[in-house]
């Protein structure tokens, strides 16, 4: 019927003009995604990993080539320009997007490393999903080597979502976008081979709680609809303050659609889902989720409040101090009861979200150059750091419990010394990439006037060092346990991640003088509008 | 700019030889017991090379300083992080050329006297790390004393931590895991409260016209940023706090008694006679120059602290029990004394803090590793375990008794020239104050005798029988400090010097004159409010 009316009347619903060229990173990526689904079911089951590790990689690589070549020689920046909306007013290209995107890629390129490999064991990853844990069909379908080959695609189809989540224009693109990215890490989480029950309940309350996230998310879309009459950005941003008579709308859309985003941070008090999930999820999964997701709903926070929120400043900044302060002090005290490395990297995680927080208030040039700094150097050190964890391995697999580490640096001093370089990193030590991060936000935050968020910010800091120095204590300066755990020899991916969040630490650390230029060319203009 | 970059090259060469260190390759599991000898032994012997070559560069850049020159000499400027107006900048005045040179004086003798530390006993750790961290350590010192960039001096300051917990931690002795956290935590603490301060200087330096609105952590450019006095006093206590932690000053004394004691008698050395002077030294070089009016409003409190530590320090250490944690608190006195020199705000006081400084070094220094080759020998710190060391071997209980004179500043020694020079500057400004720490001197000679009565003399127990005297290594050791302790007690002028010309500059940075004796007016001062608020203080017109 209505493709009857099309075809009758050409030209009332005129062809959406897409930029192919702008966007064709994310493109690159959902397509690949897209044809590896298409690889799992025509091509034979011995050639599909090869296959997909070919497509994945290639279009990982070749969309962050594309990224650097739109930033470097786009016209779209000539004269000053903050950059370009494409595909009708859906996404928005500009230079902190693209500078997210960047990021996000080559973590994605080495988080995917860790998915791919399978030389230690078997694979992180279960073999027949959808088996119980324990069942007679679970041990015939592991004796008969099955492995999840959909992984691939559906960690592209996550990475597309997380490219497109901070380049969203408008509301609607960006709960796409969200949902886009979390279903199929929903499915990953629930994939671990060892201890899947652990796993399958990380999944549940991941799906659960960010369901729920996503509905608040939309209500709230749907609030600054009715305050503005329309989802984009911009045309919120230009409906503040012209109509007062429905402001209840726009507060109350401010606060929803600032829930969905402060959850997939991990900001408290919605932070709940993380320890559990981190430890729950295959630990490339893991990685994963713990870099390049969190990258990505930086971006997404930054430009909402940045771009639709950008006038009212006055009223969110009291409500995310709060926020920023109640993540810092969580994250970095509960961290310390914790047992388990992957848990315990959680609430680390949820500190440091912490500190970007101080610089996200800001709202200045300077907060979002440092966010974006902080946020690159930070994504790397963690899938280095989450790659050690996997390194570590007893018969039963991964020996996440940090008894078991003890007299690590003994058994294998150079991993050890790797593993207290990332947790020195963590705790921002100066001469790495935590300190110079650190240094960043902390400024911005000082220069943006939040000075007593910078004093719990260090205090948090300090009682954040004394985690990680007692991993590092209990590395180097206990005696190994009987029977401790192994450290597999890393096969080639592994070993390639591992040396790509080292040398970021270091050189970040030492020389960080380009990337900060580059953060900071980014951040000059701010997002387009 | 002259062309031989000096202080990069003295700071470079322990690294150097810590990265060489590092690439000793391993020996293979199943080697005889001598291979791991000789690649041990090469690997000791390599230290020490780097390190008396890092002193010979020290000592022929020494000549390159001349006493009538600029305040910073030798200084070297590039930018290195130019987004935040971070510049790689060195430079020495007199006190850090004498600081400098302590530390390489100390390095080669650290090194012998740690000679076995890391070899001996049941477990076997290993050699080569505990060398090559110790020559990190170094470079990161030199660094510290070196940089007139306040971003840089951060960050060797905290970077600094980071070989002494290793240190501690790996290489240690007793409840050695306890120490070290216990140490990086605080220390870590102060330095992240000076990162605030550090950062907000920044912002300021952003805000001041002085610096042509760019933000810049150079000192030369920071010392002409006007700041409000609220301003001063809440970065001065940022910075004051964290110096004071590692100085360290009564009441953030509590970590050194246990870092003493749990450490090596070699890496306590550093920690006591180089690291910890890092406190005092910023106490100078950032908290006076950068925060005058802060200074005048907090002297009266800080002199208290000073005097309280002097005096607790002390006698707590009259009651220990232990030789290294004795030597430990011996040293929260001292460096009571060095605070109460620089807060005198006097060219005397501060001349004399700074050769306090020094003369600390190499006194606390020898008497520590002379209490080392004690313990070595009867495997035990506790006092009570010894006796009649004198009998047995007399050139080490001499000894001991010579570096322990040193400690409570017996006249001949150099630890008496300084003393008087602090206690005369003190006395001059503040008589109240003076005249306690007087009474430190008293305390210092029961301390540090009782000790070594108890220790040498009297009848030989059992234990102390089968002792050797002193290796030639041991000696070795030694000897250099003895000689310098010695030397600058006759003839201190050489390094005063140095230091006064320095120490000139940073009073008319504060803004400060010498009282002048015999003129009612000084009574006065000492009367000055704590709630005086003036940038100038009211000393007189000469």
């Amino acid at each position: 019927m209505s493709l009857a009316v099309s075809a009758a009347a050409p030209g009332t619903i005129p062809a959406p003009s897409i930029e192919y060229s702008q966007i064709a990173p994310m493109l690159v990526v959902f397509g690949a995604a897209v044809v590896g689904v298409l690889v799992e079911a025509f091509v034979p089951r011995g050639m599909r990993r090869p296959v997909h590790l070919v497509l994945t990689f290639a279009s990982l690589v070749t969309a962050f080539v594309w990224t650097c070549v739109i930033a470097a020689t786009s016209s779209l920046f000539a004269k000053g320009s903050a950059g370009h909306v494409a595909a009708m007013g859906a996404v928005a290209v500009d230079r902190p997007t693209l500078f997210i995107q960047g990021t996000i890629l080559v973590m994605a390129i080495a988080s995917v490393l860790l998915i791919a490999d399978q030389s230690s064991d078997v694979s992180a990853f279960a073999g027949q999903a959808a088996a119980t844990p324990g069942s007679a069909e679970e041990r015939t379908g592991l004796l008969a080597g099955l492995v999840h080959t959909e992984i691939y695609p559906l960690a592209l189809f996550s990475v597309g979502g997380m490219l497109l989540f901070p380049a969203s224009d408008d509301l609607l693109t960006m709960f796409v976008a969200l949902e886009v990215l979390s279903l199929p890490l929903y499915l990953l989480c629930g994939l671990a081979r060892r201890r899947r029950l652990l796993s399958h309940e990380a999944a549940v309350k991941y799906f659960l709680l960010g369901s729920f996230s996503s509905a608040f998310f939309l209500f709230g879309v749907a609030m600054l609809y009715g305050y503005s009459g329309s989802v984009s950005l911009g045309a919120i941003a230009s409906a503040v303050g012209t109509n007062s008579g429905r402001d209840t709308l726009l507060y109350a859309g401010l606060a929803l659609t600032g829930l969905g985003l402060l959850f997939k941070v991990g900001a408290v008090p919605f932070h709940n889902w993380k320890p559990d999930v981190y430890q729950g999820a295959p630990t490339p999964v893991t990685a994963l989720m713990a870099s390049c997701t969190v990258v990505s709903a930086f971006g997404a926070v930054l430009r909402v409040f940045y771009v639709a929120f950008g006038t009212l400043t006055w009223d969110w900044r009291p409500v995310l101090w709060v926020v920023a302060i109640g993540t810092m002090v969580v994250g970095a005290v509960i961290a310390i009861t914790q047992r388990d490395v992957k848990r315990l990297l959680a609430y680390s995680s949820i500190a440091h979200a912490g500190f970007i927080m101080t610089a996200v208030v800001a709202a200045s040039v300077s907060g979002l150059s440092s966010s974006l700094f902080y946020l690159a150097s930070y994504g790397l050190t963690t899938v280095g750091a989450f790659a050690v964890v996997t390194l570590v391995r007893d018969p039963s697999g991964e020996a996440n419990h940090l008894s078991r580490w003890a007299g690590l640096g003994k058994r294998s001093p150079v991993l050890a010394g790797i593993f207290a370089l990332f947790l020195l990193t963590f705790a921002g030590i100066p001469l790495t990439s935590g300190f110079t991060g650190k240094f960043a936000v902390f400024q911005a935050a000082i220069a943006g006037g939040a000075l007593p968020l910078v004093i719990v910010g260090v205090v948090s800091s300090a009682v954040a060092a004394f985690f990680y120095v007692r991993i590092i204590v209990l590395m180097f300066f206990s005696d190994p346990v009987e029977d401790g755990p192994e450290v597999a020899v890393p096969s080639v991916f592994t070993g390639t991640a591992v040396a790509l969040g080292t040398l970021a630490t270091v050189v970040l650390g030492i020389v960080p003088q380009p990337v900060l230029s580059l953060a900071n060319h980014a951040a000059t203009q701010l997002f387009v509008r | 700019m002259n062309g031989i970059p000096w202080l990069t090259v003295a700071g470079a060469l322990p690294l150097l030889g810590s990265i060489v260190l590092t690439l000793i390759p391993p020996v293979p599991a199943n080697s005889a017991p001598g291979d791991v000898e000789a690649r041990d032994k090469l690997a000791k012997v390599l230290a020490l090379a780097f390190s008396v070559a890092t002193l010979a560069w020290v000592i022929v850049m020494a000549t390159r300083f001349s006493t009538s020159g600029p305040t910073y000499q030798l200084t070297e400027q590039y930018s290195w992080i130019p987004q935040f107006g971070v510049h790689y900048a060195l430079g020495v005045d007199g006190i850090a050329l004498v600081l400098v040179g302590m530390t390489a004086v100390l390095m080669p003798v650290v090194l012998l006297a740690s000679w076995h530390d890391a070899d001996r006993g049941a477990t076997r750790r290993s050699v080569k790390s505990y060398f090559a961290l110790m020559l990190l350590l170094e470079t990161m010192m030199i660094g510290v004393f070196e940089a007139t960039d306040v971003f840089l001096f951060y960050v060797f300051f905290e970077a600094m931590l980071v070989p002494m917990y290793f240190m501690i931690g790996s290489f240690g002795e007793g409840p050695r895991q306890y120490a070290a956290v216990k140490f990086l935590l605080y220390s870590l603490f102060g330095g992240l409260l000076m990162l605030v301060a550090v950062i907000a200087l920044y912002v300021y330096a952003g805000d001041s016209p002085a610096t042509g609105h760019h933000g810049t952590f150079l000192l030369s450019s920071l010392v002409h940023v006007a700041l409000s006095p609220t301003a001063q006093k809440w970065l001065f206590l940022g910075f004051f706090l964290a110096f004071a932690i590692k100085a360290p000053l009564w009441p953030f004394h509590t970590w050194l008694p246990d870092a003493a004691a749990s450490a090596q008698p070699g890496a306590a050395v550093l920690m006591l006679g180089v690291m910890d002077k890092v406190g005092t030294f910023g106490m100078i070089r950032y908290c006076l120059e950068l925060f005058p009016a802060a200074v005048s409003y907090f002297k009266v409190l800080i002199l208290t602290l000073a005097v309280i530590s002097i005096l607790y320090g002390a006698v707590v250490a009259i009651g220990q029990k232990s030789m290294k944690r004795l030597i430990g608190y011996t040293s929260v006195s001292h460096f009571g004394f060095i605070v109460l020199g620089i807060f005198a705000l006097t060219s005397q006081g501060q001349a004399g803090a700074t050769l306090y400084m020094v003369n600390h070094g190499f006194a606390t220094g020898a008497l520590f590793i002379l209490a080392g080759f004690l313990i070595v020998r009867r495997g035990s710190d506790r006092i009570e375990d010894y006796g009649g060391v004198q009998k047995v071997a007399p050139m080490l209980a001499g000894l001991f008794l010579v570096s322990g004179l040193a400690g409570l500043a017996m006249p001949g020694l150099s630890t008496f020239v300084s003393e008087f020079l602090v206690l005369a500057g003190t006395f001059s400004r503040y008589k109240v104050a003076g005249s306690f720490a007087v009474v430190g001197i008293i305390l210092a000679a029961i301390y540090i005798l009782w000790m070594v009565q108890r220790t040498t003399h009297g009848p030989v127990s059992e234990s102390v029988a089968s002792f050797r005297d002193l290796r030639a290594r041991e000696l070795w050791a030694v000897m250099p400090l003895i000689a310098l302790i010695v030397a600058m007690g006759v003839y201190p002028k050489p390094v005063l010097d140095v230091i006064n010309p320095a120490v000139k500059a940073t009073m008319s940075q504060v803004h400060v004159t010498n009282p002048v004796p015999a003129h009612p007016a000084p009574a006065a001062n000492a009367a000055h409010a704590p709630g005086a608020n003036s940038s100038h203080l009211k000393g007189n017109q000469p």
